[in-house]
């Protein structure tokens, strides 16, 4: 059905639930590429206004791929919790943004609420929604996630040590990762990006990782970032793999030019749980996100890509993820241009991952092309340590040298836990102490304290 | 309150000697929770350098000047972007050749022949400027002298790679060389990438493609890159294909990569 809202003597007309959506997005570039964007701002504002008025039941009868086609819109229906929905299913979309914002949506509220959120209907009301009020609900809600140790507590910020290397040399990603742990990173996870996806490269650095967190009794997971087919590979031939690793998508079709389906995450999730390595928790899959994925594999339906994403967080929640983290800036100007667009996005995707009920971590991140810098990213990196962010990255100096990208630091990290008072997760924090990296308070103590300096890794001895 | 004491620059951490096994950026050292300050600057420099790159233009000049010693004629044309922020948020504008440039290549093809090189400025202009005349002193005369058929040359500005494909057709090319400056890197701000199509035509994707990247003396150097892209333009023309067939049917061509657009981590 069609909506509209009219403005002095212009009726704005909307085609589409999905459409009203695309069109009541905050500007940014992958929309205006797609073709979806509003075509002023005052159609934008018309399109806000109709969305606030429309009923949340609608979001279930109207789907935005059809159902039919796609499997995460089946996977969106056939899941979704009608008894949470219940206390909210006369709601309008501007009547949960008010009843988000009010003091009656605390954490015991809003974890409750979840299994009866779609994502189209939290995308919808984050449209609504300014940045401050994006950050001041996703702080209420706390999603606690365990492995080797416990990720997401209130007052507690994680990092991936991300030690990537771009020819996956041993002793290069040995090298930059001692760095990190000497800085306090790691406790979301050890976790490279590999050069290539051969699997006996990738077991080489699974062997590496387990090796040293061994070594030194690290309570965290480690991670090599392949495709989930090379990790169910590894898994039969007995690499030590943690948890398993998958880019994912909101629509079926960009799934599958990732070269994935559900049912293949769903044997992942299956095979590495039965390794049955994880001491404290059975969260075992790391997913990773970003808007503009569907349409940059032309497989968006006509979606405004932050809905897209939204989708996205579907099929995360499915397998109980460790960890999810929107690489928010790393796809570049055409859908994310500047400082701004990031932030706004990055902003968006952790209130939304976070209502849904997920472990968001955000990559706070650009790369050389679009408009922006660091101090973009340290406006962005604060703003998600006030959210309540679960996690962000790690990486020596911010530079990475295999991805060809900026991010955050180790000193990041630092400044962040000081200026907001966060903690590592605790069973790390302990470690940090026990091996004098850092203090009881959590400060950093001088460098050469460090024990782990009198006995280097393997790697980095031979 | 009497002087305070000048700090200390601060010293690199005591494992500064893990250096030698990554050029990442370890052992950085700190002051409260920032890095030193001259660490601050030389990431701000790199940065700086890659912003630039972003933003600079084909030499075209310099380029009209150098590049007529290959005994090729040179020949300028536009895509559909027209400025460099537009190029930046509408890449399907840089893949199509502006009207002028369409009409203007297609009078220029006198029949069929096998190459034809194209140079684009890509996200760094910096790169073909540097970088396109000392390797194309090599491959011209290596490919004239195998007795291949070049086009005229054609410099491309606001030229995603898949413009390539048009410029070919036109050409009546068997093959399109495009030579393009990589998106810059905080370590290499004028990195270039060789992107090769057998068939050239509209509507290809990375797929019918092959690539060498990272042309730059402290990369693959200049005669290196030439001896590769000798080897594989002329397998492509055997062979009548490139992509993703070329890269299976020979274990030399592993390392290549498809060098897309828009990567994703993992």
């Amino acid at each position: 059905m069609s909506y509209r809202h009219t403005i002095g003597s212009r009726t704005y007309q909307f085609a589409d639930l999905k459409t009203l959506l695309a069109r009541a997005t905050p500007l940014r570039a992958g929309d205006s590429l797609a073709g979806v964007a509003a075509a002023t701002y005052e159609e934008r504002v018309a399109a806000q206004y109709a969305l606030a008025d429309v009923p949340l039941r609608r979001f279930l009868s109207e789907t935005f791929v059809p159902y039919e086609q796609d499997e995460v819109t089946r996977l969106i229906i056939d899941t979704h919790d009608a008894a949470a929905f219940a206390p909210l299913a006369h709601f309008t979309v501007g009547e949960l943004r008010d009843w988000l914002v009010s003091d009656l949506a605390d954490a015991a509220a809003l974890a409750a609420l979840a299994p009866g959120l779609t994502p189209e209907m939290v995308a919808a009301v984050s449209k609504l929604l300014r940045n401050q009020e994006l950050i001041g609900v996703a702080r209420r809600v706390e999603v606690v996630t365990r492995f080797r140790n416990t990720l997401g507590l209130r007052g507690h910020l994680a990092t991936r040590l991300q030690p990537n290397h771009p020819t996956d040399d041993l002793r290069g990603i040995a090298a930059s990762l001692v760095d990190g742990l000497l800085y306090g990173s790691g406790d979301a996870v050890l976790g490279i990006n590999p050069a290539t996806d051969n699997p006996r490269q990738v077991g080489d650095l699974l062997r590496m990782l387990d090796g040293v967190r061994q070594q030194y009794t690290i309570p965290t997971q480690s991670c090599v970032l392949c495709h989930v087919t090379t990790t169910l590979e590894l898994i039969k031939q007995g690499a030590p793999v943690d948890i398993a690793f998958q880019s994912i998508a909101g629509t079926e079709a960009a799934n599958k030019s990732f070269g994935i389906s559900l049912s293949l995450l769903q044997e992942a999730q299956a095979a590495t749980l039965a390794l049955g390595r994880g001491t404290l928790g059975d969260n075992a899959m790391y997913f990773e996100t970003g808007q503009g994925s569907a349409l940059s594999a032309n497989a968006h339906h006509g979606l405004d890509q932050q809905t897209c994403e939204a989708r996205a967080y579907a099929v995360a929640r499915r397998y109980r993820p460790l960890l999810v983290n929107s690489v928010v800036g790393f796809i570049g100007p055409e859908y994310l241009y500047d400082g701004k667009q990031i932030i706004r996005a990055a902003l968006e995707d952790h209130f939304c991952g976070k209502l849904l009920g997920l472990p968001m971590g955000v990559d706070v991140c650009y790369t050389n092309h679009a408009e922006a810098d660091q101090d973009d990213m340290d406006t962005l990196l604060t703003l998600l340590g006030v959210a309540g962010c679960n996690f962000i990255m790690g990486i020596p100096g911010a530079d990475d040298i295999m991805l060809g990208y900026q991010s955050t630091s180790f000193h990041d990290a630092l400044y962040l836990r000081q200026v907001l008072g966060l903690k590592p997760a605790p069973e790390f924090a302990a470690w940090l102490a026990q091996q004098g990296i850092f203090d009881e308070y959590g400060r950093q103590l001088p460098a050469k304290a460090a024990r782990l300096l009198g006995q280097l890794p393997a790697a980095l001895r031979a | 309150m009497g002087d305070l004491p000048a700090p200390a620059s601060p010293a690199p951490d005591p494992w500064a000697g893990l250096r030698a096994f990554t050029d990442a950026r370890i052992a950085l050292g700190r002051t409260g929770t920032s890095v030193p300050l001259h660490e601050a600057l030389a990431f701000r420099l790199a940065h700086a350098h890659a912003r630039d790159a972003v933003y600079s233009e084909l030499d075209a000049s310099k380029l009209l000047a150098d590049l007529p010693e290959l005994g090729l004629p040179v020949v300028q044309v536009q895509s559909q972007a027209a400025t460099r922020p537009q190029y930046l948020q509408r890449p399907d504008l840089g893949r199509q050749l502006a009207e002028a440039a369409r009409a203007e290549l297609a009078g220029l093809a006198a029949g069929e022949c096998d190459v034809a090189l194209v140079l684009a400025d890509g996200l760094s202009a910096t790169a073909i400027n540097t970088h396109a005349p000392p390797l194309l002193r090599r491959l011209v005369p290596a490919l004239q002298a195998a007795g291949l058929r070049l086009a005229p040359l054609v410099l491309a500005e606001q030229a995603r790679v898949a413009l390539g494909d048009e410029v070919g057709q036109l050409l009546r090319a068997r093959l399109v060389l495009v030579l393009i400056g990589e998106r810059p890197g905080l370590s290499a701000p004028d990195s270039l990438g060789a992107y090769f199509t057998h068939g050239p035509r509209p509507g290809l994707t990375d797929e019918a493609r092959n690539c060498v990247s990272n042309i730059r003396p402290a990369g693959l150097g200049y005669e290196a890159a030439s001896d590769k892209l000798f080897f594989l333009l002329g397998e492509a023309l055997r062979r009548q294909l490139s992509g993703v067939g070329l890269k299976d049917e020979s274990g030399r061509l592993a390392e290549e990569n498809s060098g897309g657009e828009a990567g994703w981590p993992g």
